[in-house]
Protein backbone atom coordinates (compact mmCIF):
# COMPACT_ATOMS: atom_id res chain seq x y z
CA UNK A 1 0.00 0.00 0.00
CA UNK A 2 1.58 3.35 -1.18
CA UNK A 3 1.57 6.25 1.59
CA UNK A 4 1.82 9.79 0.59
CA UNK A 5 3.68 11.64 3.49
CA UNK A 6 3.35 15.71 3.56
CA UNK A 7 7.11 17.16 4.95
CA UNK A 8 5.46 21.04 6.40
CA UNK A 9 6.12 23.33 8.95
CA UNK A 10 4.74 26.35 8.80
CA UNK A 11 7.44 28.31 9.17
CA UNK A 12 10.36 28.84 6.54
CA UNK A 13 14.28 27.38 6.68
CA UNK A 14 14.00 24.86 9.22
CA UNK A 15 14.69 22.08 6.66
CA UNK A 16 11.89 20.91 5.20
CA UNK A 17 12.95 20.29 1.75
CA UNK A 18 16.71 18.62 3.33
CA UNK A 19 14.51 16.20 5.21
CA UNK A 20 12.24 15.28 2.14
CA UNK A 21 15.51 14.85 0.27
CA UNK A 22 16.93 13.11 3.24
CA UNK A 23 14.12 10.46 3.82
CA UNK A 24 13.22 10.01 0.11
CA UNK A 25 16.93 8.67 -0.50
CA UNK A 26 17.17 6.69 2.56
CA UNK A 27 13.68 5.00 2.32
CA UNK A 28 15.02 4.52 -1.84
CA UNK A 29 18.42 3.19 0.09
CA UNK A 30 16.06 0.83 1.90
CA UNK A 31 15.14 -0.61 -1.14
CA UNK A 32 11.08 1.00 -1.37
CA UNK A 33 10.15 2.97 -3.97
CA UNK A 34 10.07 6.46 -3.69
CA UNK A 35 8.57 10.04 -5.34
CA UNK A 36 9.56 12.99 -3.84
CA UNK A 37 7.56 16.15 -5.52
CA UNK A 38 8.18 19.89 -4.94
CA UNK A 39 5.10 21.73 -4.27
CA UNK A 40 6.74 25.31 -3.67
CA UNK A 41 5.28 26.13 -6.78
CA UNK A 42 7.66 29.75 -7.67
CA UNK A 43 10.05 28.95 -5.55
CA UNK A 44 11.05 25.43 -6.27
CA UNK A 45 14.63 24.19 -4.74
CA UNK A 46 14.10 20.43 -4.69
CA UNK A 47 15.64 19.67 -7.61
CA UNK A 48 18.85 21.56 -6.57
CA UNK A 49 19.11 19.92 -3.07
CA UNK A 50 18.56 16.88 -5.64
CA UNK A 51 21.06 17.54 -7.91
CA UNK A 52 18.81 17.64 -11.00
CA UNK A 53 18.29 21.15 -11.35
CA UNK A 54 19.91 20.53 -15.18
CA UNK A 55 17.27 17.71 -15.94
CA UNK A 56 14.35 19.19 -15.30
CA UNK A 57 11.88 19.05 -18.80
CA UNK A 58 8.17 18.98 -17.10
CA UNK A 59 6.75 19.98 -13.73
CA UNK A 60 3.93 19.25 -11.52
CA UNK A 61 1.61 21.76 -13.27
CA UNK A 62 2.35 20.46 -17.07
CA UNK A 63 1.16 17.13 -15.33
CA UNK A 64 -2.12 18.51 -13.44
CA UNK A 65 -2.50 20.43 -16.71
CA UNK A 66 -2.02 17.54 -19.26
CA UNK A 67 0.51 18.99 -21.09
CA UNK A 68 2.99 15.97 -19.99
CA UNK A 69 2.14 12.70 -18.76
CA UNK A 70 3.76 11.94 -15.15
CA UNK A 71 6.37 9.44 -16.69
CA UNK A 72 7.65 12.26 -18.84
CA UNK A 73 7.76 14.43 -15.85
CA UNK A 74 9.19 12.00 -13.48
CA UNK A 75 13.20 12.63 -13.13
CA UNK A 76 15.37 9.45 -12.09
CA UNK A 77 18.05 9.70 -9.55
CA UNK A 78 21.21 9.19 -11.10
CA UNK A 79 22.64 7.09 -7.84
CA UNK A 80 19.49 5.55 -6.97
CA UNK A 81 17.23 4.15 -9.22
CA UNK A 82 14.58 3.56 -7.24
CA UNK A 83 14.20 7.15 -6.27
CA UNK A 84 12.27 9.87 -8.56
CA UNK A 85 11.46 13.73 -8.33
CA UNK A 86 8.56 15.47 -9.39
CA UNK A 87 9.40 18.98 -9.63
CA UNK A 88 7.30 22.23 -8.90
CA UNK A 89 6.91 24.83 -11.39
CA UNK A 90 9.32 27.64 -11.40
CA UNK A 91 7.45 30.09 -13.53
CA UNK A 92 3.50 29.14 -13.92
CA UNK A 93 1.30 30.33 -10.77
CA UNK A 94 0.26 28.56 -8.51
CA UNK A 95 -3.48 28.98 -9.19
CA UNK A 96 -3.02 26.32 -11.70
CA UNK A 97 -2.93 23.87 -9.34
CA UNK A 98 -6.48 22.60 -8.58
CA UNK A 99 -7.29 20.18 -5.61
CA UNK A 100 -8.61 17.64 -8.32
CA UNK A 101 -6.11 18.04 -10.39
CA UNK A 102 -3.37 17.24 -7.78
CA UNK A 103 -5.80 14.55 -6.65
CA UNK A 104 -5.55 12.53 -10.09
CA UNK A 105 -1.87 13.00 -10.15
CA UNK A 106 -1.24 11.71 -6.07
CA UNK A 107 -3.74 8.53 -7.32
CA UNK A 108 -1.73 8.17 -9.91
CA UNK A 109 1.57 8.04 -7.96
CA UNK A 110 0.14 6.11 -5.35
CA UNK A 111 -0.04 3.25 -8.04
CA UNK A 112 3.50 3.35 -9.23
CA UNK A 113 5.64 3.94 -6.00
CA UNK A 114 5.40 2.85 -2.41
CA UNK A 115 5.92 6.57 -0.53
CA UNK A 116 4.73 9.44 -2.06
CA UNK A 117 6.73 12.69 -0.22
CA UNK A 118 5.47 15.80 -0.66
CA UNK A 119 7.79 19.23 0.22
CA UNK A 120 5.75 21.46 1.35
CA UNK A 121 5.97 25.71 0.88
CA UNK A 122 6.50 27.35 3.91
CA UNK A 123 3.17 29.32 5.15
CA UNK A 124 -0.34 28.31 5.24
CA UNK A 125 -1.65 29.87 1.76
CA UNK A 126 -2.86 27.12 -0.73
CA UNK A 127 0.56 25.89 -1.80
CA UNK A 128 0.75 24.23 1.91
CA UNK A 129 -2.41 22.93 2.18
CA UNK A 130 -2.74 21.53 -0.87
CA UNK A 131 0.63 19.58 -0.20
CA UNK A 132 -0.69 18.43 2.76
CA UNK A 133 -4.40 17.85 1.30
CA UNK A 134 -4.08 14.31 0.23
CA UNK A 135 -1.92 13.16 3.28
CA UNK A 136 -2.17 10.08 4.95
CA UNK A 137 1.09 10.62 7.39
CA UNK A 138 2.72 14.35 8.15
CA UNK A 139 6.08 14.65 9.08
CA UNK A 140 5.85 18.42 11.21
CA UNK A 141 9.54 19.28 10.66
CA UNK A 142 10.57 21.44 13.47
CA UNK A 143 13.54 23.63 15.11
CA UNK A 144 13.87 23.95 18.75
CA UNK A 145 13.33 27.10 18.70
CA UNK A 146 9.83 29.71 19.72
CA UNK A 147 8.73 30.82 16.46
CA UNK A 148 9.22 27.07 14.64
CA UNK A 149 7.38 25.28 17.32
CA UNK A 150 4.14 27.94 17.22
CA UNK A 151 3.95 27.81 13.66
CA UNK A 152 4.45 23.48 13.94
CA UNK A 153 1.73 23.73 16.19
CA UNK A 154 -0.96 25.71 13.55
CA UNK A 155 0.30 23.46 11.08
CA UNK A 156 -0.95 20.32 13.56
CA UNK A 157 -3.75 22.19 13.07
CA UNK A 158 -4.60 22.50 9.61
CA UNK A 159 -3.68 18.90 9.25
CA UNK A 160 -6.29 18.19 11.79
CA UNK A 161 -9.21 19.92 9.42
CA UNK A 162 -7.98 20.46 5.93
CA UNK A 163 -6.70 17.27 4.75
CA UNK A 164 -9.21 14.63 2.97
CA UNK A 165 -8.04 12.18 5.46
CA UNK A 166 -9.68 14.29 7.94
CA UNK A 167 -12.67 15.74 6.61
CA UNK A 168 -13.76 12.00 6.53
CA UNK A 169 -13.56 11.73 9.85
CA UNK A 170 -10.18 9.83 9.58
CA UNK A 171 -6.89 11.04 11.47
CA UNK A 172 -3.26 11.73 9.17
CA UNK A 173 -0.82 9.91 11.54
CA UNK A 174 1.49 13.10 12.36
CA UNK A 175 5.65 12.93 13.27
CA UNK A 176 7.99 15.09 15.01
CA UNK A 177 11.13 15.81 13.05
CA UNK A 178 13.65 17.98 15.25
CA UNK A 179 16.12 19.35 12.93
CA UNK A 180 19.05 21.72 13.84
CA UNK A 181 19.75 20.37 17.43
CA UNK A 182 22.73 21.13 19.57
CA UNK A 183 22.40 18.52 22.53
CA UNK A 184 25.09 20.43 24.03
CA UNK A 185 22.76 23.91 23.84
CA UNK A 186 20.11 22.06 25.15
CA UNK A 187 22.13 20.76 27.69
CA UNK A 188 23.17 23.63 29.01
CA UNK A 189 19.63 25.20 28.58
CA UNK A 190 20.03 27.94 25.85
CA UNK A 191 17.48 25.65 23.35
CA UNK A 192 14.26 24.09 24.09
CA UNK A 193 14.74 20.29 24.80
CA UNK A 194 13.46 17.64 23.29
CA UNK A 195 10.79 16.81 26.09
CA UNK A 196 9.85 20.23 26.37
CA UNK A 197 8.90 20.61 22.64
CA UNK A 198 7.12 16.83 22.17
CA UNK A 199 5.15 17.96 25.35
CA UNK A 200 3.66 21.49 23.85
CA UNK A 201 3.29 19.82 20.42
CA UNK A 202 1.57 16.47 21.80
CA UNK A 203 2.85 14.44 18.76
CA UNK A 204 4.75 11.73 18.79
CA UNK A 205 8.70 12.03 17.74
CA UNK A 206 9.75 10.33 14.61
CA UNK A 207 13.89 11.53 14.94
CA UNK A 208 16.80 14.38 15.56
CA UNK A 209 18.77 15.80 13.57
CA UNK A 210 21.56 17.28 14.93
CA UNK A 211 22.75 20.50 13.33
CA UNK A 212 26.08 19.67 11.32
CA UNK A 213 27.98 21.49 8.81
CA UNK A 214 27.37 18.35 6.20
CA UNK A 215 24.03 19.36 5.55
CA UNK A 216 25.31 22.65 4.13
CA UNK A 217 28.15 20.51 2.20
CA UNK A 218 25.28 17.91 0.80
CA UNK A 219 23.00 20.99 -0.34
CA UNK A 220 26.56 22.40 -2.14
CA UNK A 221 26.73 19.05 -4.31
CA UNK A 222 23.62 18.78 -4.59
CA UNK A 223 23.27 15.41 -2.89
CA UNK A 224 20.74 14.16 -0.29
CA UNK A 225 22.61 13.93 3.18
CA UNK A 226 22.27 10.16 3.52
CA UNK A 227 23.92 9.32 -0.23
CA UNK A 228 26.69 12.11 0.29
CA UNK A 229 27.99 11.17 3.46
CA UNK A 230 26.09 8.18 5.21
CA UNK A 231 28.59 7.55 8.49
CA UNK A 232 27.96 11.39 9.05
CA UNK A 233 25.16 12.51 11.92
CA UNK A 234 22.61 13.87 9.92
CA UNK A 235 22.84 10.89 7.95
CA UNK A 236 21.97 8.54 10.61
CA UNK A 237 19.72 10.61 11.59
CA UNK A 238 17.99 10.91 8.68
CA UNK A 239 18.62 6.48 8.32
CA UNK A 240 17.01 6.14 11.52
CA UNK A 241 13.78 8.51 10.78
CA UNK A 242 13.02 6.47 7.87
CA UNK A 243 13.30 3.07 9.44
CA UNK A 244 10.35 4.32 11.90
CA UNK A 245 8.51 5.18 8.91
CA UNK A 246 8.97 1.85 7.50
CA UNK A 247 7.72 0.14 11.39
CA UNK A 248 11.13 -0.56 12.83
CA UNK A 249 11.94 -0.02 16.67
CA UNK A 250 14.47 1.78 16.35
CA UNK A 251 16.13 3.12 19.90
CA UNK A 252 15.99 7.47 19.85
CA UNK A 253 19.54 8.55 20.39
CA UNK A 254 21.00 11.62 18.99
CA UNK A 255 24.20 10.91 16.54
CA UNK A 256 27.11 12.74 17.49
CA UNK A 257 30.10 13.47 14.62
CA UNK A 258 32.43 10.84 14.91
CA UNK A 259 35.81 12.58 15.81
CA UNK A 260 38.58 11.57 13.27
CA UNK A 261 42.33 10.82 14.47
CA UNK A 262 43.39 13.63 12.81
CA UNK A 263 40.98 15.97 14.52
CA UNK A 264 41.72 14.16 18.01
CA UNK A 265 45.03 14.81 17.63
CA UNK A 266 44.62 18.32 16.75
CA UNK A 267 41.82 18.77 19.49
CA UNK A 268 39.15 20.14 16.63
CA UNK A 269 36.05 20.44 17.87
CA UNK A 270 32.98 18.72 15.89
CA UNK A 271 30.62 20.53 14.21
CA UNK B 1 43.72 9.81 -4.77
CA UNK B 2 44.61 12.86 -3.92
CA UNK B 3 41.11 13.50 -2.34
CA UNK B 4 42.06 10.81 0.04
CA UNK B 5 44.86 12.07 1.14
CA UNK B 6 43.89 15.36 1.96
CA UNK B 7 40.51 13.63 3.82
CA UNK B 8 43.89 11.14 5.43
CA UNK B 9 45.24 14.72 6.97
CA UNK B 10 42.28 15.80 7.79
CA UNK B 11 42.15 18.84 4.92
CA UNK B 12 38.52 18.79 4.57
CA UNK B 13 37.19 19.03 0.71
CA UNK B 14 35.91 22.36 -0.58
CA UNK B 15 32.14 21.86 -1.60
CA UNK B 16 31.46 25.76 -1.92
CA UNK B 17 33.09 25.68 -5.46
CA UNK B 18 30.81 22.89 -6.97
CA UNK B 19 27.31 24.94 -5.28
CA UNK B 20 29.16 28.05 -6.77
CA UNK B 21 28.98 26.42 -10.34
CA UNK B 22 25.96 24.56 -9.93
CA UNK B 23 24.31 27.92 -9.09
CA UNK B 24 25.77 29.82 -12.26
CA UNK B 25 24.64 27.47 -14.60
CA UNK B 26 21.13 27.31 -13.29
CA UNK B 27 21.02 31.13 -12.97
CA UNK B 28 22.04 31.90 -16.38
CA UNK B 29 19.11 29.38 -17.90
CA UNK B 30 16.27 30.65 -15.28
CA UNK B 31 17.56 34.51 -15.59
CA UNK B 32 17.06 34.01 -19.59
CA UNK B 33 13.70 32.82 -18.77
CA UNK B 34 12.12 35.83 -17.75
CA UNK B 35 13.59 37.90 -20.36
CA UNK B 36 13.20 36.13 -23.19
CA UNK B 37 11.65 32.68 -24.49
CA UNK B 38 13.56 29.46 -23.09
CA UNK B 39 15.21 28.24 -26.56
CA UNK B 40 15.09 24.28 -25.48
CA UNK B 41 11.57 24.64 -24.59
CA UNK B 42 10.69 26.45 -27.65
CA UNK B 43 12.48 23.46 -30.23
CA UNK B 44 11.06 20.74 -27.88
CA UNK B 45 7.04 21.98 -28.13
CA UNK B 46 8.40 22.84 -32.17
CA UNK B 47 9.83 19.16 -32.72
CA UNK B 48 7.46 17.81 -31.63
CA UNK B 49 4.67 20.01 -33.65
CA UNK B 50 6.23 18.62 -36.83
CA UNK B 51 6.22 14.85 -35.57
CA UNK B 52 2.98 15.55 -35.24
CA UNK B 53 1.73 16.61 -37.98
CA UNK B 54 2.81 13.10 -39.74
CA UNK B 55 2.44 10.78 -37.06
CA UNK B 56 0.04 9.96 -34.28
CA UNK B 57 1.90 10.74 -31.00
CA UNK B 58 1.29 8.81 -28.23
CA UNK B 59 2.19 10.80 -25.31
CA UNK B 60 3.80 7.57 -23.60
CA UNK B 61 5.63 6.77 -26.27
CA UNK B 62 7.86 10.02 -26.29
CA UNK B 63 10.24 10.45 -23.77
CA UNK B 64 12.63 14.00 -23.80
CA UNK B 65 15.29 14.25 -21.83
CA UNK B 66 17.41 17.68 -21.27
CA UNK B 67 20.63 18.32 -19.55
CA UNK B 68 21.61 21.79 -19.51
CA UNK B 69 25.22 22.44 -19.44
CA UNK B 70 27.41 25.38 -18.74
CA UNK B 71 28.20 26.14 -22.59
CA UNK B 72 26.51 23.24 -24.34
CA UNK B 73 23.16 22.16 -22.92
CA UNK B 74 21.55 18.90 -24.71
CA UNK B 75 18.11 18.19 -25.79
CA UNK B 76 17.49 14.16 -26.71
CA UNK B 77 13.59 13.87 -28.10
CA UNK B 78 12.85 10.05 -28.04
CA UNK B 79 9.60 9.61 -30.49
CA UNK B 80 9.07 5.77 -30.81
CA UNK B 81 7.65 5.15 -34.17
CA UNK B 82 5.35 2.24 -34.94
CA UNK B 83 6.62 0.81 -37.83
CA UNK B 84 3.60 0.54 -40.37
CA UNK B 85 2.79 4.35 -39.74
CA UNK B 86 3.77 5.03 -43.54
CA UNK B 87 1.09 2.99 -44.69
CA UNK B 88 -1.52 4.68 -42.08
CA UNK B 89 -0.69 8.53 -43.51
CA UNK B 90 -0.82 7.15 -47.03
CA UNK B 91 -4.09 5.37 -46.39
CA UNK B 92 -5.29 8.63 -44.48
CA UNK B 93 -3.86 10.51 -47.38
CA UNK B 94 -5.95 8.50 -50.45
CA UNK B 95 -9.15 8.70 -48.31
CA UNK B 96 -9.00 12.63 -47.91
Amino acid sequence: MAKVLVVTSGKGGVGKTTSTAALGAALAQGGQSVAVVDFDVGLRNLDLVMGAERRVVFDLINVVQGVAKLPQALIRDKRLENLWLLPASQTRDKDALTDEGVGRVIDELRSRFDWILCDSPAGIERGATLAMRFADEAIIVTNPEVSSVRDSDRIIGMLDSKTVRAERGERVEKHILITRYDAGRAARGEMLNIDDILEILATPLLGIIPESQDVLKASNVGTPVTLNNAESAPARAYTDASRRLMGEQVAMVVPVERKGFMDRLLGRRAA
Amino acid sequence: MSMRLLRLFGSREATAPVARERLQILLSHERGLLGQSDLLVTLREEILAVVSKHIQLDPDKVMVKLDRGKSVSTLEVDIEVPNNFDKKTTERRMAG
